[in-house]
């Protein structure tokens, strides 16, 4: 009997003695979202099985974790019950909440070689500016998209306009609006000249309004909102108008997700959307269409939005190290171009688009390279403390404004009581 | 002897109370605990409050407006829907031709989960060239924007709910009408009774026990049936279209208030457990078993 002890303490030394045994593996748990169209599960099993085989030491396991939301749910879930998963890729405007639930660790934490740092300041500096707090960066960006607009060519032509020249300011996009409009006998509108959807996120887009109109809606440290600035109701009173006053943007709310389908249909010229949908409305889109950066009206400008690359707070010190080897890994210029093709998302650094595979894409379908170029001009997307409720504080004062519930100043001036009622604890 | 029969007894229920006080009633309790302590947070653990997450929802007007949506919700689709359930019960219990096709159609929106239902009627309810519009335009109606303006989007997600719901509930009147005895009816016509006072005097009495199980099912749902929001108006425009569940998990999930979301399910829970009662021992006494 103490005989067999002795050996079976023996052997069991042997399997866990001090990191001397090669063969054990770490194991790195990975949640992601599927937030676009298209085979994204396919290609991060891919991905993951590629690395698996290059670094026979890790073993990185990909779980579907359903939509952006259903994602930091799981993972914030998992987090309070002492297991999170050791990566995942979540909305970059969480960040705040992370970080506030203390359960992330900083990217710095493992930039240690120089190359790691080149790395680091390979991305593009719009895509790093949601993941950078206090001084410290806590997401890669991977999954990254923007705002641009998109406009049906025929349709151009046929209102007798210059089918490659898009809008460059606000006034170009309503006179332009005015004359894509079209009205049956009876005075029913049958197309319209452009729409910004405001259903489910309406203060995306209508960031991309607030950046024209120069003001940023909070500040960095996320305390504070801006929402009853006078040019941010401003750029909201130009929405309403579009629909109010000038009636070439459809009424009440436009539904995000149909969006894409009424361009299609030639049910509207001008759309405001996301690039992720590029793929889906260049594969379905019967029509010659362009894609162009937003219009200015004080300056240019658009969010950035999508998905930063986390990694967690409880797992141990071996499991981040190598899922920071895996981010290091899936951002590489060629990968990231890859992806970016396979997806309709913006690569994520100079370097990905310097890549032959992307710049042959580039030059067979220039829409693609327009969401880089204007990466120059794209701020950070609005992010605060207790994110998802400040931001909600818009949200609904947007769709009052939009309904027609409450004027533009009086929504925006509501929407701010709120959120600093709720950012009070913050400061 | 007597004790051991008891210990078989106890023996033989421990597998569903313990899962029952597992899942039921300790989380129940746990909730009700957390209504009483404050949202602990990483660097702030919770500490005891009292009732401020109450007085946090009466300040809450969201809040308020979840439980006016949740009361016209309820109002209408309740009734609606088992209204609609019993006249296609009635209908398809008859002897017509196509029965089993019509009972299959009336079935499906009961089958198809809820998400896939909600994505359909987002196109149904599309502006310009969904089927409605499509529908009133053949007619020269004017477009509308039925989910993105603020007095049409309630109503809309209630009319998806009543076309689910009537479905589910045929299928218990058709049950209960198959089991009613033939020679009622025969008696009934021997007697010269007209098919309204057949119905008001004879079959509505028994069913009466069907009824009060179905309202019970449709009060429920009422409040649980939230799913289809997600797809069709997150809530919006402006929170026109939060239910009370809706606004629970936005609060729990997505605001991360584990002790304002406690109190709303503590308010849940009760006012629901008062309709069941009431329903089980009021309505109770006046059904005919």
């Amino acid at each position: 009997m103490k005989h067999k002890l002795a050996v079976a303490t023996a052997t069991l030394a042997m399997l866990f003695g001090a990191g001397t045994v090669p063969a054990q593996t770490t194991d790195v748990s990975f949640y992601f979202p599927v937030a676009v169209g298209g085979p994204i599960t396919k290609i991060i099993d891919q991905f993951a099985t590629e690395f698996n085989k290059e670094n026979p030491a890790i073993k990185v396991s990909p779980i579907y974790a359903g939509s952006y939301q259903d994602t930091i749910v799981k993972a914030l879930t998992a987090n309070k019950a002492g297991t999170p998963p050791v990566a995942s890729v979540l909305l970059s405007t969480d960040t705040f909440t992370l970080i506030d639930e203390d359960a992330i660790v900083p990217i710095d934490t493992f930039v240690k070689t120089p190359e790691d740092r080149a790395w680091l300041g390979g991305f593009y500096k719009a895509f790093l500016l949601n993941g950078q707090i206090g001084g410290k960066t806590w997401g890669v960006p991977f999954q990254r998209s923007t705002v641009v607009l998109y406009w049906n060519k025929e349709l151009f032509k046929e209102a007798g306009l210059d089918p490659n020249k898009p809008p460059q300011t606000w006034a170009e996009m309503t006179a332009m609006a005015q004359k894509l409009t079209r009205k049956d006998a009876s005075g029913k509108v049958t197309q319209y000249g452009v729409q910004i959807p405001s259903s489910g996120f309406p203060y995306w887009l209508f960031q991309g309004l607030t950046t024209e109109n120069d003001v940023i809606l909070a500040n960095e440290a996320g305390t504070q909102t801006r929402y009853d600035d006078p040019r941010v109701i401003e750029a909201l009173q130009y929405w309403v108008d579009l629909s109010k006053k000038h009636g070439v943007h459809p009424p009440g709310i436009v539904e995000w997700g149909t969006t894409p389908k009424d361009f299609m249909e030639k049910k509207v010229a001008m759309i405001w959307t996301t690039t992720g949908n590029l793929t889906n409305i260049r594969n379905n889109a019967k029509f010659d269409f362009g894609v162009a950066m937003l219009p200015a009206n004080k300056k240019r400008g658009s969010p950035t939005g999508g998905g930063n690359f986390f990694i967690f707070k409880k797992a141990t010190p071996a499991q981040q190290e190598a899922a920071f080897k895996f981010a290091k890994w899936l951002t590489q210029p060629a990968r990231a171009a890859q992806w970016g093709i396979d997806t309709g998302y913006v690569a994520v650094s100079p370097a990905a688009w310097e890549t032959p595979a992307l710049k042959k894409y580039a030059a067979d379908f220039p829409q693609a390279a327009v969401a880089r170029d204007q990466l120059q001009y794209a701020v950070a997307e609005l992010s605060t403390h207790d994110n998802q409720r400040v931001t909600k504080a818009l949200n609904d004062g947007l769709q009052a404004a939009l309904t027609g519930n409450k004027t533009a100043e009086a929504a925006m001036k509501d929407a701010q009581k709120e959120a600093e009622r709720l950012l009070r604890g913050y400061k | 002897m007597n004790a051991r029969q008891q210990a078989h007894a106890w023996l033989l229920l421990l597998p569903a109370v313990v899962l029952l006080l597992a899942f039921t009633h300790w989380p129940a309790l746990a909730t009700l605990i957390d209504s009483f302590l404050s949202t602990p947070k990483p660097n702030r653990p919770s500490v005891f409050v009292g009732l401020e997450n109450y007085a946090v929802m009466a300040d809450d007007p969201i809040f308020w407006q979840a439980v006016r949506n949740n009361l016209w919700f309820a109002a209408v689709t309740i009734p609606f829907s088992v209204g609609t359930a019993l006249a296609m019960a009635l209908w398809i219990n008859g002897k017509i031709a196509g029965r089993g096709f019509l009972r299959l159609a009336y079935f499906t929106p009961t089958v198809l989960p809820m998400i896939a239902v909600a994505n359909i009627w987002l196109f149904f309810y599309t502006p310009d060239y969904g089927l409605l519009d499509q529908i009133g335009g053949a007619f020269g109606l004017p477009a509308h924007n039925w989910l993105g303006s603020t007095s049409t989007a309630l109503a809309c997600v209630m009319v998806v709910t009543i076309w689910k719901e009537a479905g589910f509930f045929m299928i218990f009147y058709l049950a209960a009408l198959q089991g009613i005895n033939p020679s009622l009816r025969e008696a009934a016509a021997i007697e010269g009774a007209s098919r309204w006072f057949f119905f008001r005097r004879v079959l509505w009495p028994l069913l009466m026990p069907t009824t009060i199980f179905v309202l019970v099912n449709a009060v429920i749902n009422a409040f649980r049936m939230v799913d289809h929001l997600f797809v069709m108006t997150r809530g919006g425009p402006d929170n026109a279209t939060t239910l009370l569940l809706y606004h629970l998990y936005e609060v729990g999930f997505k605001f991360w208030d584990q002790g304002y979301a406690a109190a709303i399910t503590m308010v849940l829970l009760f006012s629901l457990a008062t309709v069941a009662l009431v329903q089980f021992f009021v309505l109770d006494r006046r059904a005919h078993y």
